[in-house]
């Protein structure tokens, strides 16, 4: 087409768009795409309205799925299930409920009480986020909540060191009593930090996982220390 | 070595091609950056190698004489260059191209910080080396930081100083008053955010207080060495480091005991800081020199000081010697049992 517009103008004038006629599509570069449109396809949650299902059925999903975390936390594999559907309802559970046990240490000492509930959750909450800003900005390529999921969860393993640190504080509050803590807070204390290690540290650059290992040591030794000396009123 | 005669390369007026130029050995480590921000047309072929392969060396053209460890920077400072001469810093590792060029990211992105915390594990564990074993007449800014300043290890260090100092505070209150019959163990957490208070006060603000005083002084005389924000913060920071093994040897209920290591930590860590910013202050009036480094040492000796004075009872000796007395009655008394 462009070459009968050039005829007609006779050469005397630059006929319109002259180099079009001169460009080609060599054969061999592939022009690819799609153009299907898709019609009416059924995503899955589409079937799945949870508007229509018993409130029971919502609950125990969530619970289920906590539940589920639980079990990842006390035997960590390397099982991505963890990451992937990160939630945050357990470690607000396991969160809260560290720091309603921890409370009842020295209420209503003045100055130098054991660490109020304000304070557990300021630290395990605050503590958490340092860390996982800590480990985004050594280049890690977890997301900010995947993290925060991971550390909250593996308080898992403290919090039944608390609940068993009550119940001896209630037989006896000798030294044999205080051996028995001692045993079963480092015990679990090592659980948390290799649990969080176990999910956490593949997601860091090689040469950097001391870097990122050490703070999370720091987070769980500060609460295992929070839980060594509680003493009850 | 004798390659120090390389003069400050400055582009567009050499060109690259000339074989006489002298030689440089480009750092393969970012070379993206490198290239993106002082690249004349010349370069345009060798940016775009660089950008299709990051991980490749660039070019090099090697000096006859150069050592060929010694990697130097283009645009290198030759103040600089002079001032590494009189602090004896022999080290041929000089990436100090870099330096400008590193923290090109706007202040409002997450990269921006990112430029602060980037250091390995090894360097980070150097660093820590660096400041606890002082090398006379090294330089710990040039020799281990060298414009890579980390926000990690001040903030970490920080950090475990602050527990460090706060549990054993704790446990050596427990162990001194652990005979008497009125005592009931608290575990004093209060006192853990008056100890971050106070750390994070000194490591963060002295620091500021010492970067504007030296920035003052620079506008009146002209010194050779002139340290950023944050490489003072990184000494401050690294600095604290010796406090922490010093902390937990403070259990120790023993008064000789605690004086002598807190001699021993401030002369460690006092010296670094002294031989850090004694080059900064040397050319000043003299008076105002040695002010300067009384006070620095005079504001770390404190921090150890009050430290000790408030998180750590003082031992009460004519109380070890009853209790002792008392354990050797209960001892008779159960053998008797």
């Amino acid at each position: 087409m462009a070459e009968a517009e050039e005829s007609r103008a006779g050469g005397a004038a630059k006929p319109l768009f002259a180099g079009l006629s001169d460009v080609s599509i060599s054969e061999d570069i592939p022009v690819e795409g799609e153009i299907t449109v898709p019609v009416g396809s059924h995503s899955p949650d589409e079937d799945y309205s949870t508007l229509d299902e018993p409130v029971k059925d919502t609950i125990m999903r969530d619970l289920k799925a906590v539940g589920k975390k639980f079990v990842h936390v006390m035997y960590p594999k390397k099982s991505s299930a963890l990451l992937r559907d990160w939630d945050l309802w357990g470690p607000l559970v396991l969160c809260v409920s560290l720091a309603l046990m921890l409370q009842g240490g020295s209420a209503d000492s003045k100055e130098d009480g054991g660490p109020q509930f304000a304070e557990v959750f300021v630290i395990i909450w605050f503590g958490a986020v340092v860390i996982t800003l800590n480990s985004k900005l050594l280049g890690g390529t977890i997301s900010f909540f995947q993290s925060l999921c991971v550390l909250g969860y593996c308080v898992l393993p403290l919090t039944v060191a608390m609940l068993v640190c009550r119940l001896v504080l209630l037989a006896s509050s000798g030294t044999v009593s205080f051996i028995v803590r001692l045993v079963v807070v480092m015990a679990m204390f090592g659980w948390s930090t290799l649990a969080s290690t176990a999910f956490l540290a593949d997601s860091q650059p090689p040469n950097r996982k001391a870097l990122v290992v050490y703070p999370i040591f720091l987070f769980y030794f500060i609460i295992s220390w929070m839980i060594l000396t509680f003493t009850p009123q | 070595g004798g390659a120090r005669g390389a003069v400050p390369f400055s582009f567009p007026a050499t060109p690259l091609r000339s074989g006489g130029l002298g030689s440089f050995r480009l750092s393969s480590q970012r070379p993206a950056e490198l290239w993106e921000a002082a690249a004349p047309p010349e370069f345009d072929d060798a940016a775009n190698l660089l950008a299709g392969n990051p991980d490749a060396t660039t070019i090099s053209i090697d000096e006859p004489s150069e050592n060929p460890k010694n990697q130097y920077g283009l645009l290198q400072d030759s103040r600089r260059e002079e001032d590494d001469e009189l602090l004896g810093t022999d080290d041929s590792d000089k990436t100090e191209l870099l330096a400008g060029q590193k923290k090109s990211a706007p202040f409002w992105t997450f990269e921006y910080y990112q430029t602060f915390f980037d250091v390995d594990t090894y360097q980070v564990l150097d660093r820590i080396k660096g400041s606890v074993f002082p090398i006379p007449g090294k330089n710990f800014v040039r020799l281990y930081i060298r414009s890579n300043p980390d926000l990690y290890g001040p903030f970490w260090i920080c950090a475990t100083l602050v527990f460090a100092i706060a549990i054993s505070g704790n446990l050596s209150n427990f162990f001194i008053h652990l005979g008497k019959p009125a005592y009931r163990y608290v575990p004093e957490f209060r006192k853990v955010s008056i100890a971050a208070t106070a750390i994070y006060a000194y490591a963060w603000l002295v620091p500021l207080a010492l970067w504007g005083f030296l920035m003052w002084r620079n506008s009146k005389v002209m010194n050779i060495v002139s340290y950023s924000f944050l490489e003072i913060v990184c000494v401050y920071g690294y600095s604290l480091f010796i406090y922490i093994p010093t902390a937990i040897l403070w259990i120790i209920p023993q008064k000789a005991v605690r004086w002598i290591l807190v001699m021993v930590a401030l002369c460690l860590s006092g010296s670094v800081l002294v031989m850090t910013f004694w080059p900064a202050v040397r050319d000043d009036n003299r008076r105002i020199a040695l002010a300067t480094m009384v006070t620095v040492v005079l504001l770390h000796a404190l921090l150890a000081i009050g430290c000790l004075a408030y998180f750590f009872d003082a031992p009460d000796l004519n109380v070890l010697i009853p209790t002792a007395a008392a354990q050797n009655g209960t001892i008779v008394a159960t053998k008797t049992q």
